[in-house]
């Protein structure tokens, strides 16, 4: 395993080496499968300026450390990424495209990062986008870089954009007597002006809605949400108990062993054909939708074919990436690259030394 | 192959009344909102279909010639002025709201869409798209997705791209390509987001698909009046330490304030010498929760006039005063170029002075209006292009300005785009190796360069054609920026 300590180490190693996969943190083990390079010794807060809402960091700071640092100013990655207790990393985050429950509120990953440095596979040093909170200049590479899997350049420094911590959570988590009653209310919560941090619901028909601000507005707000979402059972959930609901689900600790944790997009229109479709398979597949129903985790049971992932992915026209588990490539049911991502793969690593 | 064959192969998809080669037909499409810069197209072609645009491109293809996909032509720094002798795809009439699903918050629109229409459709179930730039009333989506348009609301909601989940597009060469989706989340490289922003280089977008959020239920906009710059700059920073988030936050300074008065009677306090516009906005209870909190913070900056919208109208009237700014010191010059360059946030103070020290030394008048959440300045440059070298020398005010942004660690541009305008500038925030990778970038998709040649990257061979005064057809009485 390579581990460069610097910028022109990485860049001999991209050089010298004949294929690159690169390992961060290792939380995501399907994408990191069969790495060489390692970017644990890159790591570091390198800019920091809490009244600038920015920072950048090596790619291999860990999210832990990230969220230590913003957090004694009261700072947060808005998209709230998975894997921080595990020991994910924000090169990690970026080339897995991965945002957490909290991306409800204030967009995803993509919506934060403002910067990128990468080592391109001909082991060329490329900047782009900025530094600052606004900036149209040049191509926007950052952005390219989000779920390009580390296929497009190893990530070296990155920059984001933060936002105030709210003050305070507090979550609303109703149980409903089937999934269907429990997707209305989704619905009704994701497009009501109630600006719900987190929205969260499970197949057995459970709905945990977040909501975050002034401590003296909170009761008032989780009111709010009950009088959105009626007909179910709710509790409410404050302090330690509020946030032990979303620290379980930004670590997919709902996850049993010998699965594979796979990232369906989906529109939220589709939670029930999701349903519809597992059905037939006869299989317990765990599995959470999140971000309103913008997204459907599943755990797949490394006993149950991929095929019958893709199979479901087509049905459903979406193509979904696997974290974890027995796959012979992360991409699931993706149509094959377009004209415009070939062009961009002959310019970032013509030799296909990152594929 | 020649022009003749060139417009022949374009007489074969369109009829007369939607392909434009007389002079005086190709006078409105000479320039932009950036008058400056001027060149005559060879033609204009007006496509009601993606079929026509596809079947444009690739005619453009075959005989090299050089295309610029055209919204409402508000860019303001020219980065809708056609090519020489190019072809100019104006989209306004391929402007059909496809699909809206308000239950998945997302609506597939055509390019020449205009912007605030969008939010007109979605109003009625509380929904709205998010990107409001000053031209909103006129400007289309296709436009903002060239240029990763932003607005007033960038600190909270972000630019254009974070409020567009796909694009289909055709490339340079007529291949059509279909990104992102109308999900949240996605799989592999955001080709949705290396799209947008690309300044047309990449080809046209002929399907967008939006992403739209709940309206904001109530809003509190403050506007509070300051005896100093500086005073306003600091409230800023006094807010932004406190944790609270607001939706707006933006700085006037006496001049663009007193021109804000005189084109549109924004009732701004005529004494102040800056004036800042906070919105709180959200569920009821919360902006109620935040308010106290905000209006000790604005008694502390030293604000010695505050003024609260009581009303949506007296709300949209503060706005409509510092959304005309532009237009409105149009009033006081006769020529002006508009900057729109970011430094971080805490180092406006020094910018802010800064342009003041430049403006004197070149005894040029510079009226600043920013949106101080993001650190993103726009000084209005003054001048009267009828005297000898006013707009070289108001040329490289603006240079001088630039090159302030990029030494205090900032960006030549936060929403505008580089354009024609800032292309020599561009250089120097990214460094000459950055520039020749993204050069290799525009040559992998479009080798032949066709795709609004000459725009965003430095290159030889771009329309430099200078001018002054207002806009052909604003000098014909047809239209006008108030």
């Amino acid at each position: 395993m390579n581990s460069p300590t610097t910028l022109s180490e990485l860049c001999d190693a991209v050089k010298s080496l004949p294929q690159v996969r690169v390992i961060g943190g290792g939380t995501k083990p399907a994408l990191s499968a069969g790495a060489n390079l390692s970017t644990a010794k890159l790591s570091g807060i390198l800019e920091y300026d809490p009244t600038e809402y920015t920072f950048t960091a090596l790619a291999g700071t860990t999210l832990s450390e990230v969220r230590e640092v913003l957090g004694k100013d009261g700072l947060a990655l808005p998209f709230d990424p998975p894997f921080v207790e595990a020991g994910g990393t924000l090169g990690g985050s970026v080339a897995a495209g991965l945002s957490g429950p909290g991306r409800m509120r204030y967009g995803g990953l993509r919506e934060f990062i403002l910067g990128a440095k990468l080592v391109t596979g001909e082991g060329r040093v490329v900047f782009g986008g900025g530094k600052v909170v606004k900036n149209a200049a040049g191509f926007d590479i950052p952005k390219l870089m989000v779920g390009s899997l580390g296929r497009l350049g190893v990530l070296v420094e990155l920059t984001f954009k933060v936002f105030p911590r709210p003050a305070t959570y507090a979550t609303v988590k109703i149980e409903y007597a089937d999934l269907a009653a429990a997707d209305q209310a989704m619905t009704a919560l994701a497009m009501s002006q109630a600006e719900v941090s987190c929205l969260d619901l499970d197949p057995s028909g459970t709905l945990w809605a977040r909501v975050g601000g002034l401590s003296t507005a909170t009761d008032n707000r989780v009111a709010r949400v009950l009088s959105i979402a009626t007909g179910g059972t709710p509790t409410v959930l404050k302090g330690d108990n509020d946030e032990r609901i979303w620290s379980d689900a930004r670590e997919f600790r709902w996850m049993p062993a010998e699965h594979g944790l796979i990232k369906l997009p989906i529109a939220p229109s589709q939670v029930l054909d999701v349903e519809r479709l597992i059905k037939p398979l006869n299989t317990i597949i765990p599995r959470r939708y999140s971000v309103g129903g913008n997204v459907c985790w599943l755990a797949w049971p490394e006993t149950l074919p991929s095929r019958q992932l893709d199979e479901l992915c087509r049905m459903l026209a979406r193509p979904a990436v696997a974290l974890s588990g027995n796959f012979d490539s992360p991409l699931r049911a993706r149509a094959s690259a377009n004209a415009f991502e070939k062009r961009l793969f002959a310019v970032f690593d013509p030799a296909g030394k990152l594929a | 192959m020649s022009a003749e064959q060139f417009l022949n192969e374009l007489k074969r998809i369109y009829p007369a009344d939607r392909l434009l080669t007389r002079n005086a037909q190709l006078v409105p499409y000479e320039s932009d909102g950036l008058t400056a810069f001027r060149a005559k197209p060879a033609g204009v072609v007006l496509p009601i279909t993606q079929r026509e645009v596809i079947d444009t491109v690739k005619v453009c293809h075959r005989h090299k010639v050089p295309f610029m996909a055209r919204g409402s032509g508000t860019s303001l720094s020219g980065g809708s002025v056609p090519h020489e002798g190019g072809l100019v795809i104006a989209l306004n009439r391929l402007n059909k709201l496809l699909m809206y699903d308000a239950r998945n918050r997302v609506a597939v629109v055509e390019p020449g869409i205009i912007n605030l229409k969008v939010s007109q459709v979605a109003a009625n179930d509380k929904l709205y798209y998010a990107p409001d730039p000053s031209s909103g009333p006129v400007c289309t989506i296709g436009g903002n997705i060239a240029f990763n348009s932003g607005g007033a609301h960038c600190l909270k909601y972000g630019m254009t791209s974070n409020h567009v989940l796909g694009i289909k597009a055709v490339l340079p060469d007529g291949e059509i390509c279909q990104f992102g989706s109308d999900s949240l989340e996605g799989c592999g490289p955001d080709l949705t987001g290396m799209f947008i922003g690309s300044e047309g280089l990449f080809g046209v977008a002929l399907e967008v698909t939006l992403r739209l959020l709940p309206k904001p239920e109530v809003y509190h906009t403050v506007q509070a009046a300051y005896d100093s710059l500086e005073k306003a700059g600091d409230a800023v920073s006094l807010v932004v330490a406190s944790g609270l988030l607001p939706g707006a936050m933006e700085i006037m300074d006496h001049i663009s304030m007193e021109a804000a008065n005189v084109a549109v009677d924004a009732g701004y306090p005529a004494d102040a010498k800056a004036m800042l516009i906070v919105e709180l906005e959200g569920p009821a209870e919360e902006v109620e929760a935040e308010k106290p909190r905000l209006h000790d913070l604005i008694k502390q900056s030293g604000a010695y006039l505050v003024h609260v919208a009581q009303s949506e109208a007296e709300r949209y009237k503060i706005w409509t005063g510092r959304k005309s700014a532009f237009s409105a010191v149009g009033r006081l010059s006769p020529d002006f170029i508009v900057q729109d360059g970011v430094v971080p946030r805490s180092k406006l103070g020094k910018a802010l002075a800064e342009i003041v020290k430049i403006s004197e030394s070149y005894g040029i008048r510079v009226a600043n209006v920013f949106h101080a959440g993001d650190g993103n300045l726009h000084p209005l440059i003054m001048y009267d292009g009828r005297q000898p070298h006013a707009l070289e020398r108001a040329e490289e005010l603006a240079g001088e300005i630039l090159k302030m942004c990029i030494a205090l660690g900032g960006s030549i541009t936060g929403e505008h785009g580089v354009g024609l305008e800032k292309r020599s500038y561009i250089a120097g925030q990214f460094g000459e190796q950055d520039i020749d990778f993204m050069r290799r970038i525009r040559r992998s998709v479009d080798p032949e360069e066709i795709a609004n040649r000459g725009k965003k990257l430095p290159e030889a061979g771009a329309p430099s054609l200078m001018s002054h005064g207002a806009h052909p057809l604003e000098k014909a009485g047809i239209i006008s920026r108030m």
